[in-house]
């Protein structure tokens, strides 16, 4: 291939510094933040609260790991929130029935997964907007939540499962932790380096092109919400042992936070574009702004406001580096 | 040239009138020194092949483009638009082939869009007074239909009629009609003319579109021919006789500049019996290893649509597939390539490229399966091998990772290209590939397709542009109208008992 000249910045031509800016660009974003909060506040640095920090980010980082497979294949998933609650009543009633927990989580999990497959039935095989389709279904899914549990929340009162929340491994490192690096290792490898996960962005990038290359899209569509609703299952029961109680009024909103951290950390709404080295920067963004906030003392009503800006901010910033390409 | 001088005696006769228009796009002249002129109160058919300049021109006399160079008058006065709504306004509608109308809206809204009634000076819809208009209009037509019926439950024909009556309703002059009969039945046919018969006689110009020779000589009293973004000539209809036209037609000239060796011939590759779908019928050849077969026709003609049938991504309604002699069924493209059959599509964005994934990505996808180590795709060896493709093809892009988005068109060719390649097909289908390319791009991909010819692939050719489906095929089968007309080899084109006339005759339905 034949290199063309051109100009040089920071010792990289415009092209692949462009393509710098664009993957990492909100790199320099997160070190910002992180620089100004171990500035102005001496708690941040502390190791306990880098480990707070990070259990609190590993609810959110697990959706938006499910979250990233979605929006790149062209589709949004808003019924991950009520899948939070499900899984937490499905919890309850096997673990109350059986006291097995490793039948409660995998109840739950498969469960979870199967209104994966369900909305990704409706969204490829009748040709359905995924938006619509996902708005209702997580209706659906929050009412079965209530009729499972009458209503009701209740207490597990099983210390064994509550440690799935609350464990530490070594008696340092929070299970959540762990849980949400296993999981994003699993998308690293799905997204970046299978068949499965070229053919996400073939789909969400343009979906005659990858029919046209041979590319499977019903499945692959399928398969994206799929994971999904499977990751929040697993994201169900780490919940569910947080606080030690089944509750069908839990999980309200959390596909917001699970987009966000998507959009800051890059992927595109239109589908096609996106990394999970990227989506875990912008998980950890958000985790940064509630708990740098709360360290400086800034009402958790700014909190909101400067995520909302931020995630503006940061399509902006990506429309802004495509525009000059 | 004794009708052109008749005509301009009465040049103060003129409705409109174009003088000297070019217009490039990016290096290409799409239109060059054009004169054309059209006289107040015929109808006057514009005649050209594939690409002649015809669309280009209509499309700055309503305003899509702007020219370059060149003046048009309209009424005598000077003429420039910006847009279809003022193209309209100064008294020009187009009625495009392809209408799209809005589905929701009913006759009358329709007819009277942007222009609505209103009670009074208010934000209100007077949709009892746009009703009555409406009607009105529609019995002047004598075309009986509710108004207030909505857009989507009118067929064709009537949506165009209604195209065509809300062009009066807003005082047209002249009417350009492209392709208007390409989707209406003999009996539709018939009541379009009656209707354009109608506005002449209101003193309504029409510019007539078409392919159909016999429609020309039924409908038409004049005509313009263009050739290569030339005007070539006019004249009166009843002077003419349809191999006129088509010799005045054919003009690009055919040096045979093309790269096409004779290579061994082998056995029956690729074989289709009796294929039908839709634009396409009753369709049946064969294709040799090593034979490149060109398929020749107007835009519309269904080449392509046999193409993307055969490929899956249309469905077949009737019609058996060989592939080296033994019968398959394809339902949709992954089933095609699994066979061993490739089809660069002549829609490179909407069917070509992830514009935003890198080229390594683009020249993969259809070949990950082989190059997969346990669960995980092998990059070192799919960048390897993609490197090398695309180096193959010499394709010039700032790396193997760079967007198939900053390429120029060539060279995002190459990289479709590229990918089939590197899928090892049997039978390559190539969809108008060098259209929208330049020359030295072009030239590359011809000297390919030998090569690939040589090694023994079968390659079926479709291409709008007559020099290359001479200059590159073995064998050169012509569409007219869904169907087969006829066949011409390669020993006929290079003993010149074929020429571009013979084909072009055929593609008009001739023998």
């Amino acid at each position: 291939m034949e290199k063309s000249q051109e100009k040089k910045i920071l010792g990289m031509n415009q092209h692949d510094f462009s393509l710098f800016m664009k993957r990492y660009g909100i790199v320099f974003v997160m070190i910002g933040m992180f620089v100004i909060l171990s500035v102005s506040s001496t708690k941040f640095l502390k190791m306990n609260n880098i480990l707070n920090v990070l259990s609190t980010v590993a609810l959110n980082g697990i959706l938006a790991m499910g979250m990233v497979f979605v929006i790149t294949a062209g589709g949004i998933d808003l019924s991950i929130g009520s899948l939070l609650a499900l899984a937490s009543t499905t919890i309850g009633i096997v673990l109350q029935a059986t006291g097995s927990i490793p039948l409660a989580c995998v109840t739950a999990v498969v469960i979870c997964t199967f209104f994966g497959l369900l909305n990704g039935l409706l969204v490829a095989k009748f040709n359905m907007f995924p938006f619509v389709v996902t708005l209702a279904s997580q209706l659906v899914i929050r009412g079965l939540g209530y009729v499972i549990s009458g209503g009701y929340s209740f207490a597990l009162a099983n210390p064994k499962f509550s440690q799935i929340g609350l464990g530490k491994l070594f008696g340092i490192i929070p299970y959540p932790i762990l849980i949400l690096l296993g999981i994003a290792v699993i998308s690293y490898l799905l997204l970046h380096w299978t068949k499965f996960g070229r053919y996400i962005y073939a789909v969400g990038g343009n979906i005659n092109a990858a029919t046209a290359s041979g590319v499977n899209v019903f499945w692959t569509r399928v398969g994206s919400f799929i994971i999904s609703g499977l990751f929040a299952g697993v994201a169900g029961i780490i919940m569910t042992a947080r606080i030690n109680a089944a509750q069908p009024n839990i999980g309200v909103g959390y596909e917001t936070d699970a987009i966000a951290a998507c959009v800051i950390g890059g992927t595109s709404f239109a589908g096609g574009i996106s990394t999970i080295p990227g989506t875990m920067v912008g998980i950890i963004i958000i985790g940064l702004i509630y708990n740098g906030m709360n360290l400086i003392g800034i009402s958790s009503y700014w909190q909101t406001i400067s995520k909302g800006l931020l995630i503006i901010g940061a399509v902006m910033l990506d429309s802004f580096i495509n525009k000059k390409r | 040239m004794n009708e052109q001088d008749n005509l301009q005696h009465d040049s103060q006769e003129y409705i409109l009138e174009c003088r000297g228009i070019s217009k490039f796009f990016g290096g290409t002249h799409a239109l060059e020194d054009v004169d054309f002129h059209v006289s107040k109160g015929q109808v006057h058919a514009l005649v050209g092949e594939n690409g002649a300049g015809k669309s280009t021109l209509m499309k700055i006399i309503i305003g899509l483009y702007k020219q370059d160079k060149g003046e048009i008058f309209f009424e005598g006065k000077p003429y420039t638009v910006n847009g279809p709504a003022e193209a309209i306004k100064a008294g020009i509608s187009m009625i495009h082939q392809e209408l799209n109308p809005e589905p929701y809206l009913s006759v009358a809204e329709s007819i009277f869009l942007k222009r609505e009634d209103t009670l009074g000076k208010s934000f209100f819809l007077n949709k009892k007074e746009t009703n009555r208009k409406a009607a009105e209009l529609l019995k002047q037509f004598n075309f009986d239909i509710n108004p207030k019926v909505l857009m989507e439950e009118l067929t064709l024909a009537q949506s165009q009629m209604i195209e065509i009556i809300k062009a009066v309703s807003c005082n047209a002059r002249l009417v350009i009609m492209d392709e208007p009969t390409s989707s209406l039945d003999s009996e539709e046919t018939e009541r379009l003319f009656r209707t354009i018969r109608n506005l002449k006689d209101h003193g309504v110009t029409i510019i007539y579109i078409s392919h159909r020779m016999e429609e020309i000589f039924e409908i038409c009293d004049s005509y313009s021919v263009f050739r290569d973004g030339r005007f070539v000539g006019t004249g009166k209809v009843s002077e003419v006789t349809t191999n006129e036209l088509i010799s005045m037609m054919v003009g690009r000239k055919f040096d045979n500049i093309f790269p096409k060796e004779d290579v061994k011939i082998g056995d029956v590759a690729f074989r289709v019996e009796g294929l039908s779908g839709k634009g396409f019928q009753n369709i049946s050849f064969e294709v040799r290893h090593g034979e490149i077969l060109g398929l020749s026709g107007l835009v519309g003609s269904g080449r392509s649509e046999t193409m993307r049938a055969i490929f899956g991504i249309d469905p077949l309604t009737s019609g058996k597939i060989y592939l080296d002699g033994e019968e398959i069924k394809i339902k949709n493209p992954r089933e095609a390539i699994s066979k061993g059959i490739a089809m660069i599509n002549e829609d490179r964005k909407n069917y070509g490229l992830c514009l935003f994934r890198s080229l390594r990505e683009n020249i993969s996808l259809p070949n990950l399966e082989s190059r997969q180590r346990g669960l995980l795709i092998d990059q070192t060896r799919e960048k390897k091998e993609c490197t090398e493709a695309a180096l193959t093809l010499r394709v010039k892009a700032a790396s193997i990772e760079a967007d198939a988005f900053s390429l120029s068109g060539g060279n995002q060719q190459k990289i479709v290209l590229s990918k089939w390649i590197m899928s090892e097909p049997k039978v390559l289908i190539m969809d108008e590939p060098t259209r929208g390319i330049d020359v030295g791009a072009k030239a590359e991909i011809h000297s390919l397709m030998c090569r690939f010819a040589s090694e023994g692939m079968a390659i079926i050719l479709v291409s709008s542009e007559l020099p290359e489906v001479m200059g590159m095929s073995d064998r050169i089968l012509i569409y007219h109208e869904g169907k087969l007309n006829g066949e011409i080899s390669r020993k006929e084109i290079l003993d010149g008992t074929a020429t571009q006339e013979t084909i072009l005759a055929k593609e008009f339905g001739g023998k």
